[in-house]
C-alpha cells in the first residue's frame, strides 16, 4: 500500500494507506488509549477510549477503527477528549469493585493506569454496586464479574486466536457478562461447591493475558504476590521443542529464589503473546517438595542416604575411573538428556568422548534431526524457523499434531492464515484440528506416510497445489524419519523443513552430538576436524537401547544418566541394571535415578544459564530465573565428574588465560543483576583487563561450540545476549549417510497437559487433568 | 425431507428452516428468525432447540446462546399458553399501565415472568409494544389489547379462558 501522510497534534506523520490511526500513532511514539484493541485481533470498538478529534468528522471517532486517509487532521488530546475519555471510565467504574488493593492486575492494570491518568476515581453512580462471587472456570482460570469492562478481548483472543471459542458474552447492557458454554441463568450458579460454568478447553490462559484489568485471574498466581513484588526474567519454555520466550516472576524465599508466575510481558519473544498452558502454568515442578536437594549414595543396606557433595563426587568419581581402569572406556555408557542446555549437552558428550574415551553416549531421541541433516546437507536456506511459519504464504504438514505437540507451531499457523491468508496443506492420520484452517486435507493411513510421499509426485488435486507453491514451508511430524523423511525432502526440491520435536533442546542434543555414531554437528567420527581434536574412537558406540542391552548381559561396568529417564520411557526392566554402576542427575527420584548408586540433584532448565536450539534450529539465551538451594546445575556436575576422575579440567572446559577464546560470561546470563554485571564488562575490557573465568562457565563452552560446530559459528554474541533468536543451520557438507541406521526415535507422545517424567511434579499439570476429565466430561461441548 | 435427521421441529417448521438458511448472504442471519419460529412453535428455546439451530447453522450453541440471551422477547423457560405482556411504559404508565399489571398479578395469582398453575396463563411487564395512542396496552400471544381498564381486562382474560373449555 502507498504511504499516506496525515497530521497528528500539528506533527507530520506518515503511513501505508489502510494502517489504523491508533496503529499509525503508536508507531510515532502517540499514545491513544484503547481497552478493546488488541493487535491481531478483529476490531470491536466497544470502549470508546480511543477517541480522537478528527477535522470535517462531526463526532469523536475511535481510533482503533479509523484508517488513515492522506490528509487527514487529527488531534488526540485536548480538554475535550480527556472529558470524553473520563466519561468512558466514570461509566466503566460504575460497577466496578475498585479492589485494587487486593486484585492480581493492581500495578499492571490497564483500567488503574487510565483511571489514574484521567483523575476519574470518582463515579457518579450512586446505586449499590452489583457484587458477584468470583467463579472459578477450571484450575487455571478464574473470574472475577464485577471487574469485567467487557471489552471481548477475552472473548475474540479463545475464537480468533486459540480457535477454540470456549468463551461468549450473555444477556445484555449492564447484566452482560462474559461466561462460557452454558445456558445464561446457570452462569454462577454454584452446585456442591463447583460452579456450573466450566471450561471444556486449551487452558492455555491466553484470555487472561489479553484481559486488560484484573477480571480474569490465574489459578496458580492469583493473590500469591503484587507485581512489583517479583524480579522478572525471560527465559525459554522447558515443556516442548517450539521455543517460546517466557517471563519468569521470581520472588526470593528461604531456599532460594522461587517462580511464582510464567506469562509473556515483553511480546520479543519468537512466540509473540502466546504461550500454552504449560509454558504458562507448568513452572510449578520446580517448586515442588520432592525435589532432591542433597547428593545420595547408595549404602551397604540397599538405601539410598545423603551425604556431602564431596563425599559423592568423590565415590562417584573413584569408581568410575577405576571401572574405566578395568573394563575399558567402552564398558562405560552415557545417557543425555533433551531438556539440558547446549553447553550441557555439548560438554556431556566431550565428557564421554574425551574423558571416559567412549562413544557410548545417546539420549532420548523424539525426532530423527540426523536424516534431517543429511539430507539438506549442502544446501542454504532449506531449514524452517519458527518466523517462517508466521510469514510464509503457503505450508504443508505432514504427520504431527501442533495443537497438542507444538503449541506455538499451531498458533504461528493460525495466526499466519488468519491475517495473511497463508495457504495450509495437511496430510494427517487423524483428523487434526488445524484441518479446520486447511486449504485442503488429506487423509493418511496410520502408517501410510511413505504413500502419501509418493503420491505428491502424482497427478491429484492435492499434490498439484502443493507442487505448485513457491514457497513452501514444511512442517514434518515425528511419524516420519528414516527413508521416508529423506523422500519428502527430496519429493519438494523447493521447500524449507522443520522437524517437529519434544522438550526444550531435543534438538540441540541432537545438533550436539548426544548421539552415539556422529559427533556434534552431525560430523563424521572419522576424520573430520573435531574427531582429531577429541583424538576418540572412530567406530560408533552403543545407542541407549543397545546399552541396556549391554547391561543385562553385564557388560555395561557403569551408566552415567543426566536429567533423563529411560527406565521409565523406554520401559526398561530394573534387574538389567543391577550389576551396572548407575550414576543419576536429575530433580526428582525418577524410576531411574531410584536404582542409581549415586544421584546427584540438578538444577533444571529455569535455574541455570546457558542456551537451547528449538526444533527449527532457533537459538535462544537461557537465563536464571529461580534458584534451588542444594542443586547444582548439570554444568558444574559434569565438570566436577571429570575433575573425580582425576582429568584436566582446562582440556574440557576452555576457560582461563589459555583458553581459545575469551568471550567469557561476565554475568550476562544470570539474569536479574545484568545490568550490573554487563557494566562490569565493558570496564574491564576497557581497562585491557582479562576477564576471570570459571570452569563452570556455559560461555567457555559456547566458544568451543562456536570454533568446532558447523552452523553454530555463525552465532552473534550479541543477539544472544541481547534475548533475540537466531536461526541456526547446520552446514555440514559430507556428511555420511549412516546405513541401516535403527530407527530409535521415541515421541513422548505429550499433550498439552503432559510434560514426560514432569508431568507428575506439576500440581498444576494435575488439577487440569483432573479437571478435563471429569468438571467437563463431555457435558461441554468445545469447538473441537 | 429435512436437511437434519431427527429434527426436533415439524416438518412444516423443518422445511421452512431449511429454506430460511438459504436465502440470506451469510447463513447465520437466519438466527433470530429461527429462534423466534422455534419458540412459537416449542414455546420456549429449549436446550434441544439451540443446539438444532446451531448445528443448521454452523455455529457453536455459545453463538447461538450469546443471541439468545441477549433478546428479552426469547425465553429459555416455558411460559403459559398464553403470554400476557403488560406494556408500562410512558405513555402505558400515565394511563394507568401500572394498576393493570397489578391487576393481572391479583387476578391470575402469579408475578412477573411467572406462570399460573395450570399452564394457561403467564404474565409479563413489557415496554413499549407501540400501542401508545391507545395507552394502557397488553398483549397476549401475538393478539393486540388496548385502552384497557381492570375490567376489559378480566374480559380479555375470560375469553381466553372460554377457549379453552370448548
Ligand atoms: S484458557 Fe481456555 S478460555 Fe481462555 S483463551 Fe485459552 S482456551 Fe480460551
Ligand atoms: S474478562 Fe477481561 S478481557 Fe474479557 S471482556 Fe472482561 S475485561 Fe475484557
Ligand atoms: S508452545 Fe511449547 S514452548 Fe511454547 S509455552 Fe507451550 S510448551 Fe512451552
Ligand atoms: S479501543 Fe477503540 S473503541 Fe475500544
Ligand atoms: S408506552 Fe405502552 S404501548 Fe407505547
Amino acid at each position: 500500500m502507498p504511504d499516506v501522510t496525515l497530521t497528528v497534534d500539528g506533527q507530520k506523520i506518515t503511513a501505508p494507506a489502510g494502517t489504523l490511526l491508533l496503529e499509525a500513532c503508536k508507531s510515532h511514539g502517540i499514545e491513544i488509549p484503547a481497552f478493546c484493541y488488541y493487535p491481531g485481533l478483529s476490531l470491536q470498538a466497544a470502549c470508546r477510549m480511543c477517541v480522537v478529534r478528527i477535522e470535517k468528522m462531526p463526532k469523536l471517532q475511535t481510533a482503533c477503527t479509523t484508517p488513515v486517509t492522506a490528509g487527514m487532521v487529527v488531534i488526540t488530546d485536548s480538554p475535550e477528549i480527556a472529558q470524553a475519555r473520563k466519561a468512558t471510565l466514570q461509566l466503566l467504574l460504575g460497577n466496578h469493585p475498585l479492589d485494587c488493593p487486593v486484585c492480581d492486575a493492581g500495578g499492571e492494570c490497564e483500567l488503574q493506569d487510565m483511571t489514574f491518568k484521567y483523575g476519574a476515581a470518582d463515579s457518579f453512580y450512586t446505586e449499590p454496586k452489583n457484587h458477584r462471587e468470583e467463579q472459578k472456570w477450571s484450575p487455571v482460570v478464574y473470574f472475577d464479574r464485577p471487574r469485567c469492562i467487557l471489552c471481548y478481548r477475552c472473548v475474540r483472543m479463545c475464537g480468533e486466536g486459540m480457535d477454540i471459542f470456549a468463551l461468549g458474552i450473555q444477556n445484555r447492557g449492564s447484566s452482560s457478562v462474559i461466561a462460557p458454554n452454558i445456558p445464561a441463568q446457570l452462569s454462577g450458579v454454584v452446585e456442591n461447591g463447583v460452579e456450573l460454568a466450566q471450561l471444556d478447553c486449551e487452558q492455555c490462559g491466553m484470555c487472561i493475558d489479553a484481559c486488560p484489568v484484573g477480571a480474569l485471574t490465574s489459578g496458580t498466581y492469583r493473590y500469591k504476590t503484587r507485581p512489583w513484588e517479583m524480579n522478572h526474567v525471560a527465559t525459554v519454555c522447558t515443556h516442548c521443542g517450539d521455543g517460546c520466550k517466557t517471563t519468569l516472576g521470581v520472588r526470593s524465599v528461604s531456599d532460594g529464589s522461587q517462580i511464582l508466575r510464567g506469562d509473556n510481558r515483553d511480546k520479543s519473544g519468537m512466540n509473540g503473546d502466546f504461550l500454552c498452558n504449560k509454558g504458562r502454568y507448568a513452572f510449578d515442578f520446580a517448586n515442588n517438595v520432592e525435589r532432591l536437594t542433597s547428593p545420595l549414595v547408595r549404602h551397604s543396606d540397599g538405601t539410598l542416604k545423603p551425604v556431602s557433595w564431596e563425599e559423592a563426587l568423590t565415590f562417584a568419581g573413584t569408581k568410575l575411573r577405576d571401572l574405566r581402569q578395568q573394563r575399558g572406556p567402552n564398558s562405560i555408557g552415557v545417557i543425555g538428556s533433551n531438556r539440558t542446555t547446549n553447553e550441557e549437552n555439548y560438554l556431556l558428550q566431550k565428557f564421554a568422548r574425551t574423558v571416559i574415551g567412549t562413544n557410548n553416549i545417546d539420549h532420548h531421541r523424539t525426532a530423527d534431526f540426523v536424516t534431517l541433516a543429511t539430507a539438506l546437507q549442502g544446501t542454504t536456506g532449506k531449514f524452517a524457523s519458527q518466523r517462517d511459519v508466521e510469514k510464509a504464504p503457503a505450508l504443508l504438514l505432514v504427520g504431527g499434531d501442533p495443537t497438542n505437540q507444538a503449541p506455538l507451531t499451531a498458533w504461528n499457523i493460525r495466526t499466519n492464515v488468519r491475517l495473511n491468508k497463508a495457504r495450509l496443506y495437511v496430510a494427517n492420520h487423524e483428523e487434526i484440528k488445524l484441518r479446520r484452517q486447511a486449504k485442503a486435507f488429506v487423509q493418511v493411513a496410520q502408517f501410510g506416510y511413505g504413500a502419501f510421499v509418493e503420491s505428491l509426485g502424482a497427478d491429484n488435486d492435492f499434490s498439484n497445489a502443493v507442487r505448485a507453491e513457491e514457497q513452501l514451508i514444511v512442517i514434518i511430524g515425528n511419524e516420519l524419519r528414516g527413508g521416508e523423511l529423506a523422500n519428502l525432502i527430496k519429493a519438494l526440491p523447493n521447500a524449507k523443513f522443520a522437524l517437529l520435536a519434544d522438550y526444550a533442546n531435543s534438538r540441540g542434543a541432537s545438533d550436539m552430538g548426544v548421539l552415539p555414531d556422529v559427533l556434534p554437528g552431525y560430523q563424521s567420527l572419522q576424520g573430520s576436524t573435531i574427531a582429531s581434536e577429541y583424538g576418540a574412537a572412530d567406530a560408533p558406540g552403543l545407542d541407549l537401547l543397545a546399552m541396556f542391552d549391554a547391561a543385562a548381559a553385564g557388560n555395561l561396568s557403569a551408566l552415567y544418566v543426566v536429567g533423563s529417564n529411560p527406565v521409565k520411557r523406554f520401559g526398561i526392566d530394573p534387574t538389567a541394571l543391577k550389576s551396572t554402576f548407575l550414576i543419576v542427575q536429575d530433580l526428582f527420584l525418577t524410576e531411574t535415578a531410584a536404582l542409581a548408586d549415586v544421584v546427584f540433584p540438578a538444577a533444571n532448565l529455569y535455574e541455570k544459564s546457558g542456551s537451547v536450539t528449538n526444533s527449527y534450529g532457533d537459538l535462544q539465551l537461557v537465563s536464571k530465573a529461580a534458584d534451588k538451594a542444594g542443586t547444582r546445575s548439570d554444568f558444574e556436575l559434569i565438570v566436577r565428574l571429570a575433575d573425580h576422575l582425576g582429568h584436566d579440567i582446562k582440556s574440557l572446559v576452555p576457560f582461563g588465560s589459555q583458553a581459545k577464546g575469551l568471550r567469557a560470561d561476565q554475568g550476562q546470563t544470570r539474569g536479574a543483576e545484568s545490568g550490573e554485571a554487563d557494566r562490569h564488562a565493558v570496564w574491564i575490557t576497557a581497562n585491557n583487563l582479562e576477564p576471570k573465568l570459571s570452569p563452570f562457565d556455559p560461555f567457555a563452552i559456547l566458544d568451543e561450540i562456536q570454533r568446532l560446530v558447523p552452523g553454530y559459528d555463525k552465532l552473534l554474541r550479541l543477539q544472544l545476549l541481547s534475548g533475540n533468536d537466531q536461526h541456526i543451520a547446520p552446514a555440514s557438507s559430507g556428511l555420511v549417510q549412516i546405513e541401516n541406521r535403527k530407527d530409535l526415535v521415541l515421541p513422548s507422545s505429550d499433550t498439552l497437559f503432559t510434560s514426560g517424567s514432569l508431568t507428575r511434579y506439576s500440581p498444576m499439570l494435575q488439577d487440569v487433568q483432573r479437571h478435563q476429565t471429569t468438571e467437563v466430561s463431555g457435558h461441554l461441548t468445545s469447538a473441537d | 425431507m429435512s436437511a437434519i435427521a431427527n429434527t426436533i421441529f415439524s416438518p412444516e417448521l423443518a422445511a421452512r428452516f431449511d429454506k430460511l438458511v438459504t436465502i440470506y448472504p451469510l447463513k447465520r442471519s437466519a438466527l433470530v428468525p429461527m429462534l423466534l419460529y422455534a419458540q412459537d412453535e416449542v414455546g420456549y428455546v429449549s436446550d434441544a432447540v439451540v443446539a438444532e439451530i446451531a448445528q443448521r447453522l454452523d455455529l457453536l450453541e455459545l453463538d447461538v446462546r450469546n443471541v439468545l440471551s441477549y433478546y428479552s422477547m426469547l425465553r429459555t423457560k416455558p411460559a403459559g399458553k398464553y403470554n400476557v405482556q403488560v406494556c408500562t411504559n410512558i405513555s402505558c404508565m400515565l394511563r394507568g399501565g401500572f394498576e393493570l399489571l397489578d391487576h393481572c398479578k391479583h387476578t391470575l395469582g402469579i408475578g412477573h415472568k411467572e406462570t399460573t398453575e395450570d399452564g394457561l396463563f403467564s404474565l409479563e411487564e413489557v415496554e413499549c409494544i407501540g400501542a401508545c395512542c391507545w395507552a394502557p396496552a397488553a398483549q397476549v400471544n401475538y393478539d393486540f389489547h388496548d385502552e384497557l381498564t381492570p375490567a376489559k381486562m378480566d374480559a380479555v382474560l375470560d375469553t381466553y379462558r372460554a377457549r379453552e373449555k370448548k
